[in-house]
């Protein structure tokens, strides 16, 4: 399906180049040069000429391409890019020109692996490293060792995970990081509002460990009658998507979330609520033209959540005209300074007491311009993080491993919600 | 190893560098013979030739270093179709690894060998693929399986002959669920390309099989088996409900891709469906996933934006209550916003069109220029799709005008027109308004409209004749489109009061019959000259003929059910992101590379109509695209080059997704009933929505004189038929596709009226 593939840099120079079938010569990675990298107003992520097709992503200061001169699957081809882009930087740390080339030989390894005959194979960055290894010199030995084990394991139905794993002492943390996405308009209604959550998992089990993971589902707790009564606390789920450890056949008929997790770190499951949403700050701006010459702005920020907590890294970005000359703000907590690369007002509040408020006022000077255009107004943004705090209220209400060996696991869990697109027009 | 003694493998220096390589491949220390081949793969990388050094790396290939063997086989795969006899050199090796202990350099072996497409190495691969298809590693099975695929696509009887074919379908029952991804991925491949289809014809036995192995898999076996149990047809409905109810639970999957194919099988499934209520179920499973999607990278984003869109038009109950979740972010990249945009209008209904309205209203302060307008086109929609939402839009509207903004206020002007065709008699209240921004009107299909408008509705306007003599001015220099318009608008105010424009007409007449050389508005002149000359009376009613109101099906792109059926059955695929079906981009697919050769010529011709019908680079002026289109000849020329191809150059139109109500859908539509299966021909046709039926037409009979293949007499025919119309009407002579799509983009109405006036005159 994918005929070629290639990663570019900036300046357009092929850093790797893979044919995966023969319909495709190299020459045609010039054309993708030519019409995309040193071309300014591109408008789309596939790009057919002739009967060739071109998808490309853009990470770092690279091109990911892939070429196609099928009716190929399109959404597998962007989701397969990212996923080499995960698997590079789970190699290299980061995945950017420099590491490209400098692990340009491990990377065709990688390509060689990762797809065949244009189809993708294996593409779990822990089970490639399996017998993919960075040091040739080990990699002998463990293909001698145990290469056999690696290849059943590595095509069977836990592909994810090697059977051998041990840990003296045995734990799991569950990280639920949630992003709340905003969007106000300027007369102060909701246009909307949700959470994309996130449950990360750092799982350091040994042996093959069954999980059952619980949370305060509305739809799970109300079929079973015994939790009516406690049923006052749940969350509604609008949708889900799991990790492929988790058996989705399970999950569709009684809704129970089991699994057996890779080793280490991995992301569980992302969800999506919209339902009696807690949004953790309130934003009422003020922002008043005056003639063409001045805009006053008086921002007032207040936190919804208990007094208890409080949020770190409170950001707001609040626009300015391009035109703006000068800024004078005073801001009640924080610091607050106008940044004129980015056209906005920064104003950065360190920590953020739940239930408290703050505000900044502040005046633009606008210097003259020749001809009238109105101002766009891009809306305020914000950027938080607020420990042990839900949005959606979802909590864990157990982790429950089984192993063969019946040992004791430990488990941990934090809560966390960020700023998504939190965004207020004004 | 410090920072300075690592190798260079990316050097600049040229100079004699194969010569030094040569030395460092012979070397006697591993370490510079493996370092030598590491630039040289370098070298492969960027592009030079290193083909010259074939059998010194092949030299290298017998090594226990794995990373060696595999940069080896990586030089192999490459160069070995230049140096078709060297390669024997290399079949020794390969055999001799497909035998080895460690099943990762077994399964090395036979993917590199099936690489190689020589005949040579055929001869040689039969014997180790049969073994590694028994192998007992199921990693060395599942390269083997796809290893009968590259077999297949050099040399089908072979595959056949050897039993290769058979073996695989029994794969599909192997024990391991990457060796039935595998098998299932290479026998679809198989199919497609085979002479009878039997090579994989999904049935019960083999459903059940993929079923089984469905939940095991990794993400993209899960794919290849959902693509493959989209081709199952079902006994019956309960059957179908059974198949439904084992892919729903893929739906949850982190994989956008993994849920597009689910629900691929689902909506093809749903037509099988007899039970209502299950039906119902099902469609409400899908939308939360649907609307998840949207939460990926943007590409995939992208992806399925388009894919919702096709799928509303099929089932615009499905995420009845989602719109918001489609408001556009301000940091959402171009492409997103445009496809939210289109299912923002597609959602539209008369509970949420306020606060549709209001989001409108928002994009249009926003600073892209094309997504301005795009919004600005957006409120006209929904003023035409709900009548009772129609005077909030107009005050939109205007309120949108009042800013001044240049290509706001053109943009208005041209969806306020069409509000009025929609609407006649209802808002004549605002001419005003918009006279006042005449002066800052430089944009043909702004400037058209308005000059339509005053037409239209010239009883009414006290100055239209001044109006209409202050654009006259310009007459002479107009674009073509602009001068069809004050024709038809200065005949329409001569009809309507002759008193005051006698000497205008006549004027008008005379300089458009004279001075012009476009043959569109000289005829045009010709005909409306004769008209009022022979009969005033005919002449009225003609030109002020009733029109027929912009109905909404026309206003909402909607594709013809047939392709959209088709495009269902390729959910998640190109096709479905261009909302074209397949043929119309992938050229002929030929199988070998030979055929691939020889189907060159066809294939460049074909290339034509796809840039023709470009959406992907959207608004490009032609000329800054016809360079693009040279560049698309040269790109497939590459592989054919051995033959002489002559391509006709043909500038695309400039593609616009405004959708607008007019005739030439309706000529389309009699045009694809009459060449019924000639749907090659003309599917793509579908694509140019602002492209006039006429000038469309036209091209449509070129390309079907070209397409030598899928031309049917019928469609000639047809076309011919429509062709000797246009003659007639002076149009069939539009110097190029470009202009005629520019010229009768937005000119409907003048469109509508001449189309009235041939038919009338037949």
């Amino acid at each position: 399906m994918i005929s070629a593939f290639f990663i570019y840099n900036q300046k357009g120079e092929v850093l790797i180049s893979r044919l995966y079938r023969q319909d495709l010569k190299r020459s045609i990675a010039d054309i993708f040069r030519i019409q995309v990298i040193s071309n300014t107003d591109v408008r789309s992520p596939i790009i057919t000429l002739g009967s060739t097709s071109f998808f490309h992503v853009r990470h770092e200061n690279l091109y990911i391409v892939a070429l196609t001169k099928w009716n190929a699957n399109a959404a597998l081809i962007f989701e397969f890019c990212y996923r080499v882009i995960n698997v590079g930087r789970s190699y290299f740390g980061k995945f950017d020109e420099e590491a490209v080339k400098a692990n340009f030989v491990l990377i065709y390894e990688l390509l060689d692996e990762v797809l065949d005959f244009g189809y993708p194979q294996n593409s779990e960055a822990d089970t490639l490293k399996m017998y993919i290894t960075t040091e040739s010199v080990k990699s002998e030995r463990a293909v001698m060792e145990d290469s056999a084990k690696i290849t059943i394991q590595a095509t069977g139905a836990t592909s994810w995970r090697r059977s051998d794993v041990k840990y003296r002492k045995n734990e799991a943390f569950i990280d639920v990081i949630e992003s709340v996405n905003l969007l106000l308009s300027a007369q102060g209604n909701v246009l909307r509002a949700d959470v994309a959550g996130q449950i990360m998992m750092r799982a350091y089990l040994s042996g093959t460990p069954e999980c059952k993971f619980g949370l305060n589902d509305k739809v799970l707790l109300e079929k079973d009658p015994s939790n009516r009564r406690k049923t006052s606390n749940t969350v509604e789920i609008d949708d889900c998507q799991f990790h492929q450890c988790v058996k989705l056949g399970k999950f569709d008929s009684d809704r129970t979330i089991s699994f057996i997790p890779p080793d280490g770190e991995f992301e569980l499951m992302r969800y999506r609520t919209s339902d009696n949403i807690n949004l953790p700050f309130k934003v009422h701006p003020v922002v008043i033209e005056i003639g063409k010459s001045k805009i006053e702005y008086r921002i007032l920020v207040k936190a919804n959540f208990s007094s208890k907590l409080y949020a770190n890294n409170v950001v707001l970005n609040i626009p300015t005209p391009l035109n703006t000359a000068g800024v004078t703000c005073t801001a009640s907590s924080g610091k607050a300074k106008y940044v004129p690369a980015e056209n906005s007002i920064v104003w950065k509040i360190p920590r953020f007491q739940g239930q408290s408020e703050f505000t900044l006022t502040g005046e633009a000077n606008l210097t003259a311009m020749t001809h009238k255009k109105a101002w766009s107004r891009p809306p305020i943004s914000m950027d938080f993080q607020v420990l042990m705090f839900t949005s959606s209220g979802l909590l864990v209400r157990f982790l429950k491993v089984f192993e063969k060996n019946n040992y004791q696991s430990v488990k941990w869990v934090r809560y966390m919600t960020k700023a998504g697109n939190y965004q207020i027009r004004f | 190893m410090d920072i300075f003694s690592k190798p260079k493998f990316f050097t600049n220096n040229t100079k004699g560098e194969n010569a030094e390589l040569l030395v460092e491949l012979n070397s006697e220390y591993r370490d510079r013979r493996k370092d030598a081949v590491k630039r040289v793969i370098a070298n492969m990388t960027v592009g030079k030739d290193v083909s010259g050094l074939f059998p010194q790396v092949v030299k290298n290939m017998q090594t226990e270093d794995l990373e060696m063997k595999k940069l080896v086989y990586l030089y192999l795969m490459n160069y070995a179709k230049s140096n078709p006899d060297l390669v024997i050199l290399a079949v020794n090796t390969f055999v001799k690894d497909t035998d080895h202990v460690n099943p990762l350099i077994r399964a090395l072996a036979i993917r590199t060998m099936g690489c190689i497409r020589v005949d040579k190495i055929l001869d040689h691969l039969c014997e180790p693929l049969r073994k590694c298809l028994q192998d007992d590693n199921p990693y060395v099975r599942k390269t083997a399986a796809l290893c009968v695929a590259k077999l297949w696509d050099l040399d089908q009887e072979r595959a056949i002959d050897n039993g290769f074919v058979t073996t695989l379908q029994d794969l599909v029952s192997d024990s391991t669920p990457m060796v039935v991804a595998n098998a299932v991925i290479a026998l679809a491949e198989m199919q497609e390309s085979s002479v009878n289809k039997d090579v994989f014809v999904v049935n019960v036995a083999i459903m059940n099989k993929m079923l089984a192995a469905l939940n095991e898999c990794n993400e993209w076996g899960q794919i290849a088996i959902l693509t493959s149990l989209a081709e199952y047809q079902p006994l019956d409905s309960k059957e179908a409900e059974s198949v439904c109810e084992r892919v729903v639970p893929r739906l949850q999957h982190a994989n956008g891709s993994v849920v597009l194919s689910a629900i691929r099988v689902l909506m093809i499934f749903l037509r099988y469906l007899r039970n209502d209520e299950f039906t119902n179920g099902l469609i409400k499973k899908m939308s939360p996933p649907l609307v998840s999607l949207l939460a990926s990278a943007p590409e995939v984003q992208y992806v399925s934006l388009r894919n919702i869109n096709l799928i509303l038009q099929k089932r615009p109950d499905i995420l009845q209550n989602d719109v918001r979740v489609f408001f556009c972010k301000y940091n959402d990249p171009p492409y997103v916003k445009r496809e939210k945009l289109e299912i923002i209008i597609r959602l539209c209904n008369d509970k949420n069109v306020d606060q549709i309205l209001s989001e409108l209203k928002e994009y249009a302060s926003e600073v892209d220029v094309d997504f301005v307008r795009r919004a600005i086109r957006a409120i006209g929609r929904c003023a035409i799709i709900i009548e009772e939402a129609s005077e909030r839009c107009v005050n939109v509207l205007l309120d949108l005008i009042n800013t001044k903004i240049n290509y706001v206020v053109q943009e208005a002007i041209i969806v306020i027109k069409d509000i009025f065709r929609k609407y006649p008699q209802r808002y004549e209240a605002i001419i005003p308004t918009l006279c006042q921004n005449l002066d800052s009107l430089d944009e043909p299909e702004a400037k058209g409209s308005l000059i339509w408008i005053v037409g239209e509705y010239a009883e009414r306007i006290e100055n239209a004749d001044e109006l209409i003599e202050n654009f006259l001015e310009t007459f002479l220099e107009e674009n073509s489109q602009v001068q069809l318009q004050l024709l038809t608008a200065t005949v329409k105010l001569f009809l309507k009061k002759p008193s005051q424009s006698q000497e205008i007409v006549h004027r008008v007449l005379q300089t458009a019959t004279q001075e012009i050389d476009n043959p569109d508005t000289r005829d045009r002149a010709y005909v409306y000259w004769r008209l009022l000359s022979t009969d005033p009376q005919a002449a009225k009613a003609v030109v002020l003929s009733e029109k027929p109101p912009i109905s909404v099906d026309s206003s909402a792109d909607k594709l013809s059910p047939g392709l959209l059926d088709e495009l269902i059955n390729n959910i998640s695929t190109l096709a479905s992101v261009y909302h074209k079906p397949a043929s119309t981009f992938m050229g002929n697919k030929a199988f070998s590379a030979d055929a691939v050769r020889k189907a060159a010529v066809a294939d460049a011709r074909d290339e034509e109509q796809i840039m023709g019908e470009d959406t992907v680079t959207s608004p490009t002026a032609p000329a800054a695209s016809a360079p693009k289109n040279v560049m698309a000849d040269l790109l497939d020329l590459d592989f054919g080059s051995s033959e002489p191809v002559s391509t006709p150059v043909m500038s695309p139109p400039t593609s616009n997704s405004k959708s607008g109500p007019n005739y030439s859908a309706d000529l389309f539509d009699m045009s694809s009933d009459m060449s019924s299966g000639g749907s090659d021909a003309f599917g793509g046709m579908g694509g140019m929505s602002g492209m006039s039926g006429v000038g469309g037409l036209n091209i449509g009979f070129q390309q079907s004189q070209s397409q030598s293949q899928n031309q049917n007499t019928a469609t000639s025919g047809s076309s011919n038929a429509f062709g000797d119309l246009a003659g007639f009407g002076g149009f069939g002579q539009q110097p190029s596709a470009a202009t005629a799509s520019q010229q009768t983009q937005q000119q409907k109405p003048t469109q509508s009226s001449t189309v009235n006036d041939l038919l009338d005159l037949f």
